[in-house]
């Protein structure tokens, strides 16, 4: 395997691991802890990182990743004394935490092997560096295997409580009233976010992590209704923005995770513009076609109304219907047109009469209103 | 004596009036954002603004304030109106919508700022200070230009208080007086992108938001007064901004934004706590002291019922008959009801006294009228 390869898999390995977390915090409404959290465990990675001195060690993953669940209960707690809103409250405990992360690294510079730069841009282009022998056979490098090894937890947790997740997620109160609990639920997902969130710190780096977490879910959220398709959708795109925000980076000599995080932004906006039902230009267009079929109706009931009676020369014409409701020329042509490539009206010189289509249309329209 | 050690060090002292513009600034406005819970939409502004330093450093090829501070405006704003346009035209919630701006835009921010630091030109030194900030790199120019800024920033705060201020506490009024509420909304948050801005080079723009949001917390804790809160709010943050930029300066290696969160982590924490009238410690002891009411008035009651089934209102009862019904704490209820005069202990018996009855009757009707 090429060390080129090797960064791709792991790119990709954190990207779905990220986004299988992703798709229950976007559902759930709760995407910002994933910012929180993966803030947060800055200072755990530090702090048990002066117990056990070694960043790949299993103990230091669970350490970093109590800080995580940590930050959520202390969230909720000062949400819970009713003095700060849930977003103050949010917003002040993970900056807090961060910050003393930051300050111990640059205090304890020789200490830790970790810089700010690390912090916020991930090392994954030394991923090759840090083999992983077994047997004394060169197997690949530590980062794929433990990534690799969380992305494994995460599908098991989601296969295993994949109907209890659905039903807390979609109908918290059904849960409750069933048995689940869906405080337990929910704590159980921050768990597992943390420790993806601290296995891809490695990769990516604090804020990226975030990227990952929530713009494939969202995408994918704009063009599925289904949650298993949303997963699955999700981690395609995880693994698209990790290929190609690869080659950005290569090709711009950038940041790798910048790339993938711009590349995973970038397919959002995709799918925001042109998704088929929730995109923009869709709703757009929806919005135009049912402008028009609204125009055409109320055209034809003018029509009816005034049908067969003295002032219909005067009133089912082109100029009066379009002074009628206020439409501009230039629209009013266009409902005429239409009306009469759908064939329900036809003109007789300025006249507009109806045809039984038209008049039909008309009559519909009445009653349903 | 701290400040007067550095007293004729001109350079530290623009640097803390710029940080003290910074608090100030960030302060007030942060108000407005907490109270109209957007604390988070300053975390996705900061962020948002890196790639417009950046973007404005390769356009221009130099890094003067000014066009750093417009590229940051630039990026930030068109941050904000994204997260309007996503959660105003799908179906994802702001939670989304902010997290994808906050991290996307970053990275884009990243990607170009490892661009710029592998061009020949190579003047970046000055940008990764954006990242956490360092006061230190602060340079006469750059003060100048964020204390325009902040001025007019505070100038338009002022102008508009009546239209914020109503924006904030009542929409709906506000547009049934038929207040241009979307513009009112979009200004005051173009007012928060601004405070954010000039903030960056301190802060940094991973930690701004928390210099927009800590001070404001802390203040509502002291006052309910709107022009209270804003003017303590601001002061706090200038305290914050400038009491980080000396123990930074002063302990080599400690980063500007860090340690002003941090320091402002204190005022947060003291507010939540001491406040006279939102404390916690208040809450927890009026709490304490209501408990203690409920024990006293419900021994009190028990011996009322128990008199009353006797006949006789000043009937004496054992201990125990009293602990079948009240279960925690009764010895301790009748040392304080005694106290008062209301009960009288004869052995093992106590009995109510003529006072005590008088309380129990009145307790009982207004209990009577709660149940």
């Amino acid at each position: 395997m090429t060390p080129q390869f090797e960064i791709m898999m792991l790119a990709a390995v954190v990207a779905v691991a990220c986004s299988l977390c992703g798709v229950f915090l976007v559902l759930r409404k709760v995407s910002l802890m994933s910012d929180a959290i993966s803030h947060a465990i800055l200072l755990g990675i530090v702090l048990a990182f002066f117990v056990v001195k070694d960043f790949a060690s299993p103990l230091l993953i669970i350490g970093a990743a109590l800080t995580g669940i940590l930050t959520v209960t202390l969230t909720e707690l000062i949400i819970g004394t009713g003095k700060l809103k849930a977003d103050a409250s949010m917003g002040l405990v993970f900056p807090a935490l961060f910050s003393l992360g930051v300050i111990l690294i640059n205090l304890f510079a020789s200490k830790i092997h970790l810089d700010t730069d690390a912090v916020l841009l991930g090392e994954i282009a030394f991923a090759p560096f840090h083999r992983m022998t077994l047997f004394g056979a060169d197997v690949g490098p530590v980062g794929v295997w433990l990534m690799g090894a969380i992305l494994l937890a995460d599908i098991i947790f989601i296969a295993l409580f994949y109907k209890e997740l659905k039903l807390a997620t979609f109908d918290a109160g059904l849960a409750a009233a069933l048995g689940f609990s869906p405080a337990v639920i929910h704590y159980l997902l921050m768990a597992l976010v943390s420790i993806t969130a601290v296995g891809a710190f490695d990769a990516v780096g604090s804020i990226l992590v975030v990227a990952l977490m929530i713009a494939p879910p969202a995408t994918a959220y704009l063009l599925t209704q289904k949650l298993g398709r949303m997963i699955a959708v999700s981690a395609c795109l995880g693994i698209l923005a990790a290929v190609t925000g690869y080659a950005l980076a290569h090709a711009f000599d950038a940041s790798i995770a910048g790339s993938m995080a711009m590349m995973a932004g970038f397919f959002f906006l995709l799918a925001l513009l042109f998704a088929p039902q929730k995109g923009l230009l869709s709703q757009l267009l929806q919005h135009r076609t049912n402008k028009l079929n609204f125009a055409l109706e109320m055209l034809m009931v003018h029509l009816l109304t005034h049908e067969g009676k003295d002032e219909e020369a005067v009133e089912n014409t082109l100029r009066n219907a379009q002074q009628h409701m206020e439409w501009s020329i230039f629209f009013a042509k266009k409902v005429v047109e239409a009306s009469a490539a759908r064939e329900l009206l036809l003109k007789k010189g300025k006249l507009l009469l109806l045809t039984p289509k038209g008049r039909e249309l008309a009559r519909q329209s009445l009653v349903r209103t | 004596m701290f400040l007067g050690l550095f007293s004729f060090d001109y350079t530290l002292q623009i640097v803390l009036a710029g940080s003290a513009l910074i608090g100030f600034v960030a302060g007030s406005l942060g108000c407005f954002a907490v109270l109209r819970r957007q604390s988070l939409l300053g975390d996705a502004i900061s962020h948002a603004a890196l790639p417009g330093v950046a973007l404005a450093f390769l356009i221009t090829q130099t890094k003067s304030p000014l066009s750093l501070l417009l590229g940051a405006l630039i990026a930030g704003w068109i941050g904000t109106l994204l997260v309007m346009l996503i959660t105003k035209t799908t179906r994802l919630k702001e939670d989304a919508a902010l997290g994808i701006i906050l991290s996307v835009f970053f990275g884009f921010g990243i990607f170009l700022l490892t661009i710029i630091q592998k061009l020949p030109t190579a003047k970046k030194a000055g940008l990764d200070t954006f990242l956490f900030g360092n006061a230190s790199t602060l340079l006469e120019a750059d003060v100048y230009t964020m204390l325009a800024f902040g001025f007019i920033a505070l100038l338009c705060l002022s102008l508009f208080w009546k239209e914020f201020k109503i924006i904030s506490f009542d929409l709906g009024f506000a547009k049934s007086l038929g207040f241009p509420v979307k513009l009112l909304e979009v200004f005051l948050v173009t007012l928060l992108v601004v405070a954010i801005a000039i903030g960056l080079q301190t802060v940094g723009v991973v930690l701004m938001s928390a210099l927009v949001i800590g001070p404001a917390v802390s203040a509502r804790q002291w006052t309910d007064h709107l022009g209270k809160m804003v003017l303590l709010a601001g002061s706090i943050g200038s305290i914050s901004g400038i009491l980080g930029v000396l123990s930074s300066s002063a302990i080599p290696g400690l980063p500007t934004g860090p340690a002003i969160v941090v320091i402002m982590g204190f005022f947060v924490a003291a507010s939540l706590v001491f406040s006279p009238h939102r404390g916690l410690l208040k809450d927890w002891m009026q709490a304490r002291t209501n408990k203690k009411k409920i024990r006293i008035a419900s021994v009190l009651l028990t011996l009322l019922r128990l008199s009353e089934s006797h006949k006789n209102p000043f009937y004496p009862h054992t201990l125990a008959s009293l602990r079948a019904v009240d279960a925690t704490g009764v010895e301790k209820s009748l040392e304080q009801l005694s106290e008062l005069h209301f009960v009288e202990q004869q052995g093992d018996l106590w009995n109510l006294t003529e006072l005590g009855l008088k309380e129990a009757r009145l307790l009982e009707q207004e209990w009577g009228a709660v149940e």
